[in-house]
């Protein structure tokens, strides 16, 4: 497997300079994989991931997951619905999935009002949707494999053991 | 409440018993409180003995589950059956030697207290114990506290750190009962091949030889399968295969291990352990029980990392102009650092001090270990990256 996707796989937030080092590369072989990866579209690029319960952070701290049921359309089945709704700013990510419902859709958004109001407005009244289900997400405890406020004991090894 | 002070005319002391009095401490803690005087400093510990990894958290959960369902009692004194039975089924499908679950294996307080439990199950006073040097801290000790008397037995860069046939033989005296044997070895990552192994399982058999082998760190094998010595022919019964879940689960702080071997021999260790130890902790047998069933894509997981850190470290020394070989197991790399025109403990020294990156002079590990130092990469890409990019400051600082 390419050793540049590896990594990004595994989620690590290295430097491509230290990308070269682990992967025995140089710099400039890791940014070639990093622009093929983009070309391939299978690395989309990079984003920060954040604690957005702390008020520095909390630019758009208001996130709802929203189940939409659709009528598929002939021809189209859910994807033509899926992506008109997918490429509103407020949606941070839009999956098809199986079950109760059709679309589930994360929305993110700066107060409670404007979460709602693009549900009210804009969601629920694209042509095939049905019906919508709002969740406003209350707490967060693990963030895209990072734990908050773990308290994990790691620092407590000792620096010399035999 | 008054402080305690002794009367000049009294010298604690004298209460001490002769072989503890006369037993070195561990080079380690020496150098341990060198860093620990370093406090707060940035420093870069490849110091460790352990992983870097915290215990999966399944195995966490497993041992809380246990404790709310109030598993808090003794357990047999070989240990939980159901351990035992995983144990016996691991064993057979990753070293290829069954064991009776019911007689032949018993859990421990770690592979450490398996080491001791043996050494005093089967050493006389005066009896010949050899062991392969470089080694971990507490062999020689082990030996030494049950009256026993130790023959190391050299290991060389030269040959990657494997024992050879040749050196057990040259190093042999009559009158020796036992062979240690720890491979891939702390600290050297070194390995034996089948081939090595089966003409050191030749010797064996030849001088009757019991075998200790632990193999703590077998699944941390990076290159080709791990052959255990228990596993040849005529082995298993003179050999106490010793094993645990400190380095492949990262359970170091559990305090779990076990050993197999024949029935009499199993015995004669549980006799020991029953009037010293008792049984290892209940909540750390139920979490190595969690650990044995589910615990493999962790392990496989943390192997890999590991060894792309190993390439990393291995490839940067050699950069370096240290010369060091790829450890075939394990999670240390052994650098050779006499180019850097320093004996390794003025190496360890300069380098904490100047650089702050902790390493261990080889000696702490026996004599053997001279003109090398202990480097763990147990820890994150970005701290060896930064470690090596230290050393190789260090290491120019003197050209």
């Amino acid at each position: 497997m390419n050793p540049v996707l590896k990594l990004l796989i595994e989620g690590s937030s290295l430097t491509t300079g230290q990308m070269a080092a682990v992967a025995g590369l140089t710099e400039a072989e890791v940014q070639q994989h990093l622009e093929q990866l983009k070309k391939d579209k299978i690395f989309l690029g990079w984003r920060p991931v954040l604690d957005l319960s702390h008020e520095a952070a909390a630019a758009a701290a208001v996130r709802a997951v929203i189940e939409v049921k659709i009528t598929p359309e002939r021809g189209g089945g859910f994807n033509r619905f899926a992506d008109r709704i997918a490429r509103f700013d407020e949606v941070e990510s839009c999956y098809l999935m199986s079950g109760g419902y059709d679309l589930l859709v994360f929305v993110k958004g700066s107060s409670l009002q404007k979460v709602a109001g693009f549900v009210s407005e804009k969601l629920s009244t694209i042509e095939g949707v049905l019906s919508t289900s709002t969740h406003f997400m209350l707490r967060c405890y693990k963030e895209q494999g990072f734990l908050l406020d773990a308290g994990e004991a790691q620092s407590v090894r000792l620096n010399v053991t035999p | 409440m008054r402080p305690y002070r002794p009367a000049p005319t009294m010298n604690p002391n004298q209460f001490l018993a002769r072989h503890v009095a006369a037993l070195p401490k561990s080079g380690i803690r020496d150098f341990f409180e060198l860093v620990a005087k370093m406090k707060g400093q940035d420093v870069i510990s490849l110091g460790v003995g352990e992983p870097d990894f915290v215990t999966p958290w399944h195995i966490r959960e497993a041992a809380i589950f246990a404790l709310e369902r109030g598993k808090t009692y003794y357990t047999s004194n070989l240990g939980l059956i159901e351990l035992r039975r995983a144990i016996a089924t691991y064993v057979e499908q990753h070293f290829n030697v069954g064991y009776r679950p019911e007689d032949q294996i018993i859990v421990t307080v770690g592979v450490s207290e398996a080491l001791d439990l043996a050494c005093r199950a089967f050493v006389n006073p005066g009896e010949k114990v050899m062991f392969h040097q470089p080694c971990y801290v507490s062999y020689h000790p082990s030996i030494v506290l049950t009256h026993g008397e130790g023959i190391a037995v050299p290991t060389y860069a030269k040959d990657n750190f494997a024992l050879t046939a040749e050196a057990l033989r040259a190093a042999w005296q009559p009158g020796a009962k036992m062979l240690m044997l720890n491979l891939p070895c702390n600290p050297t990552g070194g390995t034996c091949t089948r081939e090595q192994l089966e003409k050191i399982a030749k010797f064996c058999i030849e001088k009757d030889l019991l075998v200790l082998t632990d193999e703590i760190y077998s699944e941390l094998t990076f290159e080709g399968t791990h052959t255990s010595i228990a596993s040849l022919p005529g082995m298993a019964e003179r050999t106490i295969f010793l094993h645990g879940f400190s380095k492949a689960f990262a359970m170091t702080g559990w305090r779990i291990g076990y050993a197999c071997g024949p029935a009499p021999l199993i015995d004669a260790m549980m006799k020991v352990h029953q009037y010293s130890m008792l049984c290892a902790s209940i909540i750390a047998q139920e979490a190595a029980l969690e650990a044995l069933q589910r615990g493999w894509d962790s392990v496989l997981k943390m192997r890999e990392q590991y060894h792309r850190r190993r390439d990393l470290i291995v490839r940067r020394f050699n950069e370096i102009g240290l010369t060091c070989h790829s450890p075939r197991g394990s999670f240390y790399a052994f650098p050779n650092v006499t180019a850097s025109g320093r004996t390794e403990k003025d190496f360890a020294v300069g380098l904490l001090q100047q650089q702050k990156v902790a390493v261990v002079p080889g000696t702490a590990f026996g004599e053997n270990g001279t003109g090398h130092v202990r480097a763990c990469f147990a820890t994150s890409y970005e701290q060896i990256i930064e470690a090596c990019d230290r050393v190789e400051r260090f290491v120019n600082s003197r050209k």
